[in-house]
């Protein structure tokens, strides 16, 4: 019986055999690479719906992929399913239809949206003088299944673990910013567990409405710089003025390593080091001092089993508030030091803006495609360099260099901070 | 070896009251509980609304307060009570390792800025024009925060100190059931000695109201026992619900001298496409891993049963022919007495079974139809069932802890 492969704490590694990958700039791992380290920019004019009266009016909508009825959770789904499709057959793994392991779903909030509100609004009797009290009149008489089945927050997980046939009950999951990163978490604890020697983790979130964009809006969270679109985006600089929201999803299918060595399937990296930190100083802001990022950093290099100067290359959370940018600077080089200056980190959101939910697992799977190319993708729109930021966030261009670990980054309101070790296959 | 895995600390608010002594009283020791239910609020549906809370005992500051809509201050009320009962308040050390998972709902619109808008709106002349003028002028920005579904364990971390890490579980009933499921596996499995779960649910909210409206699962009028529904075409009666559970390993708990309430001997979850029989095949195949689980006599079930046709038909058949086979004593309908919890149903279930078991005895019927039978023994083991109106299957055992 051949040995089996264990981390520095005697627990299963976790290989990452199969990624699906949908941003704006395109359907599939392959597309999206390319324009990735090409520098190309999935960010521009909102035209799903009028922008009149919008502070900002640009964002990285994905509007290829075809869904009904036009609501948030049947695009999320779409998208969602297009990503798990492209890393299940990248896998090679199960059958169709009957996936061997559970299903960690990072999902947007939904809710019933303002033309099917104003449709029962409308079409209620209007001698009931409360608002919501004659919409819930016409509703009990409406009977909407579909309606009620996509506003359930367990919709996208229920229709996923259908389709792709997972193992149990699924797992609906929010973190906000780092929610993606955290479907991760949950599915290398299942398998470093020995649950199952599988598991599907995807992030999937095409939430951009226009009431979504105005409340990120009125918490100052999203640039303004609405004139260039594919300029908007700019993590890092000096003149950054907020992040630009996106729409995407990822999906990767984990395994514990041996079952995928011993299944003949490809190993494209493992899930090294996993952890989080919780921050209790503010719902949208963190603590002065960045102790919950700098513990969310260090537990999860020493759930890794490494030392900090063994960190290749950052994927940054990145999104281009001031306040998150100078947050990540000054924790990574509590964290790192003086080689924090040396060790190249961009932000992948420069290009696809800031997909939210579904931002964790994307540039998870960017931090894989880095290991496996050797290419960096760069910090686009890095003119202004902001001198309070010592980093080197490889501007402009991509850069080819042998990277074999990757620290990826994810931040949320509500005190959310996940990080992700990922590395190369062990030699 | 599986390590074990104790409740240590129980926060309960209901339509009852706050505490573990209130729901005792209410639903053990008094003769014939009564349900608290408002027929008025939100005509014709009933709901059981929760009991006035002195906020400022839980959440002290008047800003933090302010930062929360009623359903994230009900849960980090209900999260202080739990911490508060497993003694870690004011232990900033173990509160800085206490990983947290909440089973979560969606937070409150403003109905007044939706109400503006839908009466105006008709009569505007670019409708999606005056939406996003309106929206851009009516909305308050901290009511994006209240809304968010996360910002509930956000505002725990921000009130009680709980900051291990920070974990939010979606898709209504199941979420609660996944979120204590998790809690089990992770700790038998070390990863991760003591951690805080559970969940809120608000009743009578007219947002949420409506999105269970046009589903047609609410139940209409006078509210009758959950086994008496399906024969009347099914339905459900919300309850205002917290429920949070301090839960650790047994080596942690002793370390720091805590006495358990409860062991967690299992938790199983499914999610069936409930095609008739489904769901019941599903919860006999976790009853009968459950029932490995441990001996002693045929415990009692909780039951989260909502009242929806289907679902509580079938569920009320798997656990009658469990009692024609003596494998469980009687069943307690949750729902009767507390309203459906949604994502806090299973947290409560499993936190009313150790509630009972630390006190020597077992909860009175609330049900007119007769399934309900007392409980003459003292139970040392007790399920609790929990599924989905819509979908999502769970059950869990709590032990006694000699």
């Amino acid at each position: 019986m051949s040995q089996s492969l264990q981390d520095h704490r005697g627990r299963p590694v976790v290989a990452v055999t199969g990624i699906g990958v949908v941003t704006s700039l395109g359907e599939g791992l392959d597309d999206n690479w390319d324009a990735l380290t090409a520098g190309k920019s999935g960010i521009h004019r909102i035209n799903r719906f009028p922008i009149e009266h919008l502070r900002t009016t640009i964002a990285g909508t994905i509007d290829f992929i075809p869904y009904a009825p036009k609501t948030a959770p049947a695009l999320t789904l779409a998208t969602g399913e297009t990503a798990t499709e492209e890393a299940i057959a990248m896998a090679g793994i199960g059958c169709p239809g009957d996936f061997p392991g559970q299903l960690f779903t990072a999902i947007p909030p939904v809710e019933m949206e303002w033309p099917r509100r104003r449709a029962l609004f409308d079409a209620a009797n209007p001698e009931i003088a409360d608002t919501y009290g004659r919409m819930i009149d016409i509703a009990c008489r409406t009977n909407d299944d579909y309606e009620y089945r996509s506003t359930l927050y367990g919709f996208v997980a229920e229709c996923l673990a259908e389709r792709f046939g997972t193992k149990g009950a699924p797992i609906s999951l929010t973190t906000a910013c780092a929610s993606g990163a955290t479907a991760i978490q949950l599915g290398v604890e299942a398998i470093r567990r020995g649950d199952s020697d599988a598991a599907l983790c995807v992030g999937t979130d095409c939430s951009v409405t226009a009431e979504a964009v105005i409340r990120f809006s009125l918490l100052s969270a999203l640039s303004g710089a609405n004139d260039v679109p594919e300029q908007a985006s700019k993590p890092f600089s000096k003149d950054r003025d907020g992040f630009v929201i996106a729409e995407g999803a990822a999906a990767l299918v984990l395994e514990s390593y041996d079952a995928a060595r011993a299944r003949g399937a490809k190993i494209l990296a493992t899930i090294r080091g996993i952890a989080e930190k919780a921050d209790d100083f503010h719902r949208t802001r963190s603590k002065p001092d960045g102790s919950a990022v700098i513990g969310a950093i260090r537990n999860t290099i020493e759930d890794a089993g490494i030392e900090p100067d063994q960190i290749d290359y950052i994927n940054a959370h990145g999104t281009g508030t001031p306040e998150n940018d100078k947050m990540e600077a000054m924790s990574l080089e509590a964290v790192l030091g003086e080689r924090v200056k040396q060790t190249p980190i961009s932000s992948n959101k420069s290009m696809i803006g800031h997909t939210l939910t579904a931002a964790g697992a994307i540039e998870a799977a960017f931090s894989i495609q880095t290991i496996q190319t050797g290419r960096i993708p760069p910090t686009i729109n890095y003119r202004m360099p902001d001198p309070t930021i010592e980093l080197d966030v490889v501007p402009n261009e991509p850069r080819d260099e042998n990277v074999s670990i990757v620290l990826s980054n994810s931040f949320g309101f509500g005190g959310q901070n996940a990080c992700l070790v990922i590395s190369a296959e062990p030699a | 070896m599986a390590r074990e895995v104790w409740i240590t600390g129980i926060g309960l608010t209901s339509s009852l009251g706050e505490g573990l002594d209130a729901h005792w009283r209410a639903m053990a020791e008094v003769d014939q509980p009564q349900p608290v239910i408002d027929r008025v609020r939100a005509a014709p549906f009933a709901f059981h609304p929760m009991v006035p809370l002195d906020l400022d005992q839980q959440i002290p500051r008047k800003a933090d307060q302010r930062q929360m809509e009623f359903w994230q201050r009900l849960g980090t009320y209900t999260a202080g009570l739990a911490l508060a009962d497993a003694g870690l308040v004011g232990d900033n050390e173990q509160l800085s390792q206490t990983h947290m998972v909440v089973a979560a709902g969606a937070g409150e619109r403003d109905a007044d800025a939706d109400e503006g808008i839908l009466t105006g709106i008709s009569s505007a002349a670019n409708p999606e024009n005056f939406l996003n003028e309106r929206l851009s002028s009516d909305l308050r920005p901290t009511l994006f925060l209240a809304q968010l579904p996360n910002l509930l364990a956000g505002n725990i971390s921000i009130v009680h100190k709980v900051t291990g890490s920070s974990r939010t579980f979606l898709g209504e009933e199941i979420s609660g059931v996944s979120a204590v499921e998790i809690v089990f596996r992770r700790i038998r499995a070390g990863q991760g000695d003591i951690f805080l779960v559970g969940g809120a649910s608000v009743a009578g909210r007219k947002d949420m109201m409506l999105q269970r409206a046009i589903g047609g699962t609410l139940w209409a009028g006078e509210p009758v026992s959950v086994w008496a529904r399906p024969e009347r075409g099914g339905g459900t009666v919300l309850g205002s619900l917290g429920a949070f559970l301090v839960i650790e390993s047994r080596d942690h708990a002793e370390a720091r001298g805590r006495k358990p309430y409860a062991r967690i001997g299992a938790v199983l979850s499914q999610q069936t496409r409930r095609r008739p029989g489904e769901a019941a095949a599903a919860a006999q195949r976790q009853f009968d891993e459950i029932a490995e689980v441990g001996g002693g006599g045929p415990p009692p079930v909780l039951s989260g049963a909502t009242g929806m046709a289907q679902a509580t038909a079938e569920e009320q058949g798997l656990l009658a022919a469990l009692i024609d086979q003596g494998r469980i004593s009687t069943v307690r309908g949750s729902a009767n007495i507390l309203g459906s919890g949604i994502e806090a149903t299973f947290p409560a279930l499993m936190g009313l079974g150790a509630l009972a078991l630390s006190r020597r005895g077992f909860f009175r019927p609330v049900d007119e139809t007769g399934f309900e039978q007392p409980q003459s023994e003292t139970p040392d083991r007790i399920v609790a069932t929990t599924w989905g109106i819509w979908r999502g299957e769970g059950m869990g055992v709590v032990e006694a802890v000699d």
